[in-house]
């Protein structure tokens, strides 16, 4: 009987977790914008994880564009317009940040060619 | 042979690194967007920070030549520093200063304003910040240099200091 209790108390305690996992549509949408732009004025930190003055105003402006309708790539184009690429964690591909796209590919292929060199070498 | 190729490689990588982060060292942490200059202000709504009116942008940027829109606060201490340069523009008929209060207690904003002098012609209050995002502001202080047709001609982010007045003045002539 007490086994019963206790399994019951258990299974009541672990369905509180479903009901807060439930968020609204948009609450998602907002989490992923603000895990996905940077807090310009902090360390590190993206705007989601940060509580300075400009986090908090950001996240209020982002819930405002979101209620307007705005879609996601449309507010990471408004952003990107008043604050610059580096407001974005996934900065776009263009001559300014060709480098930066470019030369992960770059050295993999180098480092591709040395290897089956080596390999060509050994057999 | 192959060894000293290697290390003339890694001395030169070595190099290249050293020269890029020396070089960065002098460059400022604060990234500024160019596409900022030219682009023109956005409308807003907001309120009167002394009678508490509710005002619009197109009430504010009428019948001047050049407006300087200043970000401040009360507990901003740069903003002290930059007031007397303020003080200074408003003397320019040219131009017409307006400030946004950010984030501010409205009394402490009045005592400041009491204390310091009024620079502006109009003061409006930003409570929630939000105002400034759409502006693209990062935080205070931080001064917007507009022109008649309404287009942005200059962010300065930070405290005005002498050689960014200098600057200023060189635009508006």
């Amino acid at each position: 009987m007490k086994t019963k209790k206790f399994f019951l108390i258990l299974l009541v305690i672990l369905n509180f977790k479903i009901l807060y996992a439930i968020e609204p549509n948009n609450e998602i949408l907002k989490n992923k914008i603000l895990k996905n732009i940077r807090c310009l004025i902090c360390q590190g930190q993206s705007v989601y994880d940060s509580q300075s003055d400009f986090a908090i105003s950001m996240k209020l402006v982002i819930d405002q564009k979101i209620n307007e309708g705005l879609s996601e790539s449309e507010i990471y184009d408004y952003l990107k317009d008043q604050y610059g690429q580096w407001i974005s964690y996934d900065p776009e591909f263009n001559k300014k940040t060709f480098i930066l796209w470019g030369l992960p590919i770059l050295l993999f292929v180098i480092g591709g060619v040395i290897v089956s060199k080596k390999l060509i070498i050994l057999k | 042979m192959k060894n000293k190729i290697l290390l003339s490689i890694a001395i030169f990588f070595l190099i290249f690194c050293f020269i890029i982060l020396f070089k960065s060292l002098n460059n400022s942490n604060v990234y500024v967007p160019e596409s900022i200059s030219g682009k023109p202000l956005i409308n807003f709504d907001s309120q009167d920070l002394f009678s508490t009116i509710k005002i619009s942008s197109d009430q504010i940027f009428v019948d001047s030549e050049f407006y300087i829109l200043n970000i401040w606060a009360s507990w901003c201490l740069p903003c002290r520093t930059e007031h007397p340069y303020l003080m200074e523009f408003n003397k320019n008929s040219s131009i017409k200063l307006i400030g946004l209060n950010y984030k501010d207690n409205p009394d402490s904003a009045k005592k400041f304003i009491n204390k310091f002098g009024n620079p502006y012609s109009v003061n409006i209050v930003d409570l929630n910040g939000t105002i400034s995002i759409k502006l693209g502001a990062y935080g205070v202080p931080e001064t917007f240099l507009i022109n008649k047709e309404r287009k942005i001609l200059k962010k300065i982010i930070g405290p005005l200091n002498k050689k960014l007045v200098k600057e200023i003045n060189l635009i508006i002539k």
